[in-house]
């Protein structure tokens, strides 16, 4: 995709050798010549399966074909044709490579399809998403509720002709705001000045739905059966305002004395409506918002992006734009794995000291990202094609190569190795994570789990090189990997991949030097970009906390995208927190969260 | 903190001559307000409270290179009993907002609401979302508004002095906290999730519009016709607390 200059290091494959994706395509459509078919739209790829018989292809995909990783399901709703559509995205963990996409399309008055819950776990929280935002009826799944927004919701919100309070037209720009410029604030058009809108005639009774009691029933109550003394169970809320949830997040445990026998996680207090607001902002004007996702890596978040609209676009990006690419989101991952671990052992009780030594090293990453794209933590940095400036003369008084030599060699290793010192062999740390919150690999794949919490039980699965985006191919790291899948891991797991960041920013910085002064952006920085075709396209990123995916669609000719959706890491991690934390104590939960490590932005949108 | 002599009222007190230097004469709000507000102004502990982006501002306040600790305001308080100060930092959403109201409650008086962000203040980037509630203000009572997406730890702490000069100007004598009249007076009505944001304060105008919207002809900002804009500040006054 890039004009490098480079000899790449591995040689393309020869045409006639099939990608793993490509040959199971194809087996497929042998195993299953009735159900399966070729996506034709224009612009589309992928199979179009007979929705009521996805479950057998999903099954043929893992087992006979390796297809074992879930990462994405989505809703798409093709109002014209009156279809519903779930897309899927699957991956071979072992091979690598591309995916393989499944579609199941159904009728928009009645989305009933079966649930892929009994094949892949991971598709849990995904199909409830589906549900809650287009109200396809999952059958068989074990809990269809709403996710993100709350029971008794009035709607379903990106089916295109549910329409929000201050809705104003499909697509931005609006007219109110521009050309003319007039003032425009919503809450005087609306009769209550606020933001809410309510079914045509509803009448408010003064007993509306009880918002929670289905949260409780989902909870497995039963009494104790085994012989001695008999307990009752009781059931704790943690959060939504609690200190150890890192954020709006909550977690409903019930307990035998101290012990977790059951426990689902309750989120969307956070839920922003990031997809919706997307849906109608035109291409560019969605890379600010996606710095809003995961806010602590906001950069990686950008990048992600941009990988997308330039699959849709063709668009190439310049050699020098490439090297501070990966060079912000290598700075980005340490950033984030820092702030990760303070709060990891933070949580662990370590009451904030290592944290204090943490952050004042990422403050120096956060002082250089500010002197490069004028904001600390939420940057909107990276451009379709490029870049949006080139990095500063200096940060900090100092010239910005000199910076960053001195970040990249020394502050940074020495404050990895002081926190290896001081923390790795602690007794207490090591007491309270070894062995603690194990997940084992297959249920690692199975829960669709991914980054370090996929990688700390023992499967070395890392998009960087597995589907290798930017120059990554051309960059010398490994994937780290630990094989025990306990908190401890976690933590260990996260120190290496730092160090592994630096060995990659060793690497950059060279090529920063030699391309001085090149061009940072392909062609002119447009602000109205249009598609030059229809169909879709999925981008994805390995980002600190694991992969992050974009699929866009978007017809001929139009400036916005028809749908646009994040598969946000954080967001199906968490399906493995319930299963993980079964078994343990309530206090070793808060544990295991921190060493899930969520961000709030991205798993509520 | 030094208070001046004022030395006798006329008419009020009279003072011997031989005692003039001795007695010091001064009314009692003049004597206690400072004192009552130099503690409070320097100890404000703020609620452990992160709503989103923003709240990543806030820490990085509090901890080793802003160090909020160098203002008294470093002790974080995980429940809302012990707290001076809510810091909203970061978007409200209408699943949240039920929480955040009833910490509000639970807050001891005197308590104050620094909305922090462009979202808290009103809806930010995500205002025209449909789980957004476009302002913490339509819910709870703001002292101070800090503009910024996110601010940076300079602009919160620029937000906490102008709350700390808010405090200097209060006094111990009109306090509404110490008003006993109204048990009720300090508790802000819940918001009730219902097909969407329920703001119990608005039942009148809700049962009144449910009879002037059908199906066809919804309720829709562009759509509907401009009506009066409601008066957000007095809300609060005007409806009975639950
Ligand atoms: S104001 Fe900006 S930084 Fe703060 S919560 Fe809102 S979007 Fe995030």
């Amino acid at each position: 995709m890039s004009d490098t200059t480079l000899d790449p290091v591995t040689t393309p494959p020869p045409v006639d050798t099939l990608t793993p994706a490509q040959e199971a395509t194809a087996r497929l459509k042998e195993l299953h010549p009735n159900i399966v078919s070729d996506d034709t739209r224009e612009g589309y790829e992928g199979l179009i399966v007979y929705a009521d018989s996805i479950t057998e292809v999903a099954k043929s995909l893992r087992d006979e074909l390796g297809f074992n990783y879930l990462s994405s399901v989505t809703g798409v709703d093709y109002l014209e044709e009156g279809k519903l559509e779930v897309v899927y995205h699957l991956y071979n963990i072992a091979r690598g490579g591309g995916p393989v996409v499944l579609k199941a399309q159904v009728n928009r008055d009645e989305p009933v399809l079966p649930s892929l819950t009994p094949i892949f776990p991971g598709a849990d929280f995904q199909e409830r998403e589906a549900f809650d935002m287009y109200g396809f009826n999952f059958l068989g799944h074990p809990d269809l509720r709403r996710i993100l927004t709350w029971d008794g919701f009035n709607g379903h919100p990106l089916r295109k002709d549910w329409k929000e309070p201050f809705y104003e037209e499909e697509n931005k720009p609006f007219g109110s705001r521009w050309p003319d410029g007039q003032v425009f604030r919503a809450e005087e058009h609306n009769p209550y000045g606020k933001n809410v809108q309510y079914p045509p005639g509803w009448v408010p009774t003064g007993d509306e739905y009880d918002v929670e009691t289905d949260v409780y029933l989902g909870l497995s109550y039963s009494r104790d059966s085994t012989p001695g003394l008999k307990t009752d169970k009781v059931t704790v809320n943690l959060g939504p305002q609690h200190p150890s949830t890192h954020g709006v997040f909550r977690m409903v445990v019930t307990l035998d004395g101290e012990t977790i026998v059951d426990l689902k996680p309750v989120m969307g207090y956070l839920h922003r409506n990031h997809e919706q607001i997307g849906e109608r902002n035109t291409f560019n004007m969605n890379m600010p918002y996606t710095d809003r996702l995961d806010y602590l890596s906001s950069m990686s978040n950008n990048l992600g992006y941009a990988i997308t609209i330039e699959k849709l676009f063709d668009m190439t990006v310049p050699e020098r734009a490439e090297w501070i690419r990966i060079l912000m989101v290598e700075l980005t991952r340490i950033c984030n794995h820092l702030w990760a671990l303070g709060f990891l052992l933070n949580d662990l009780g370590a009451l904030q000291t290592p944290m204090l030594y943490f952050y004042l090293e990422r403050e120096l990453i956060l002082d250089f990202f500010e002197a490069t794209s004028g904001a600390r933590m939420l940057c909107n940095y990276m451009r379709f094609g490029g870049l949006a400036y080139d990095l500063p003369d200096e940060v900090r008084g100092v010239p910005t190569l000199k910076f960053l030599e001195e970040l990249i060699f020394n502050r940074l290793p020495s404050v990895l190795d002081q926190g290896d010192d001081l923390i790795t062999g602690n007794e207490i740390v090591r007491a309270r994570a070894i062995g603690v919150g194990i997940l084992t690999p297959q249920d690692a794949i199975a829960m669709s789990t991914a980054g370090p919490l996929l990688r700390a039980s023992g499967v070395p699965y890392d998009i960087r090189r597995a589907e290798p985006y930017s120059y990554y191919e051309h960059l010398d790291f490994d994937v780290a990997v630990r094989y025990n899948g306990d908190i401890y891991d976690r933590y260990l797991i996260r120190i290496d991949e730092m160090r592994q960041s630096l060995r990659i920013l060793e690497q950059v910085l060279p090529h920063l030097k030699r391309t001085m002064g090149a061009p940072i952006i392909g062609d002119k920085p447009q602000y109205a970009m249009r598609a030059p075709r229809a169909g879709e396209s999925y981008g994805r990123v390995e980002n600190p906390k694991g992969e992050l995916g974009y699929y866009v669609t978007t017809k001929r000719r139009s400036g916005n995208p028809e749908r646009y959706h994040v598969r946000a890491p954080s967001f199906i991690n968490l399906t493995a927190l319930g299963p993980m934390s079964r078994g343990y104590k309530i206090a070793d939960v808060v544990a295991i969260l921190g060493s899930i490590d969520i961000v709030l932005g991205e798993v509520d949108r | 903190m030094t208070v001046a002599n004022t030395g006798a009222i006329a008419g009020d007190v009279s003072v011997p001559d031989e005692l003039a230097n001795n007695v010091f004469i001064t009314n009692i709000a003049k004597l206690l307000d400072p004192v009552y507000n130099w503690s409070r102004r320097n100890s404000i502990w703020p609620v452990t409270f992160g709503l989103a982006c923003c709240a990543i501002e806030m820490i990085c306040t509090a901890s080793s290179r802003f160090d909020l600790a160098r203002f008294g305001m470093e002790v974080f308080r995980a429940t809302p009993r012990q707290a001076d100060l809510m810091i909203i930092s970061g978007t409200v959403t209408k699943k949240m907002v039920p929480t955040i109201v009833r910490l509000y409650n639970q807050m001891p008086e005197p308590r104050y609401v620094l909305s922090m962000g462009a979202c808290a203040s009103g809806g930010g980037p995500f205002k025209e979302g449909y789980n957004v509630v476009d302002g913490i203000d339509k819910f709870l009572p703001v002292d101070v508004y800090v503009p910024g997406c996110p601010p940076t730890p300079q602009a919160l702490i620029n937000g906490l002095i102008a709350l700390q000069e808010k405090i200097d100007q209060q006094s111990i004598s009109t306090a509404p906290w110490y008003d006993k009249k109204d048990p009720t007076a300090g508790l802000y009505p819940v918001p009730v999730l219902g097909p969407d944001l329920v703001d119990v304060r608005q039942l009148d105008i809700i049962r009144q519009e449910a009879t002037r919207y059908t199906p066809e002809n919804p309720v829709r900002a562009a759509e509907a016709e401009p009506t009066e804009p409601p008066d957000v500040e007095d809300a609060p006054k005007t409806v009975e607390p639950q």
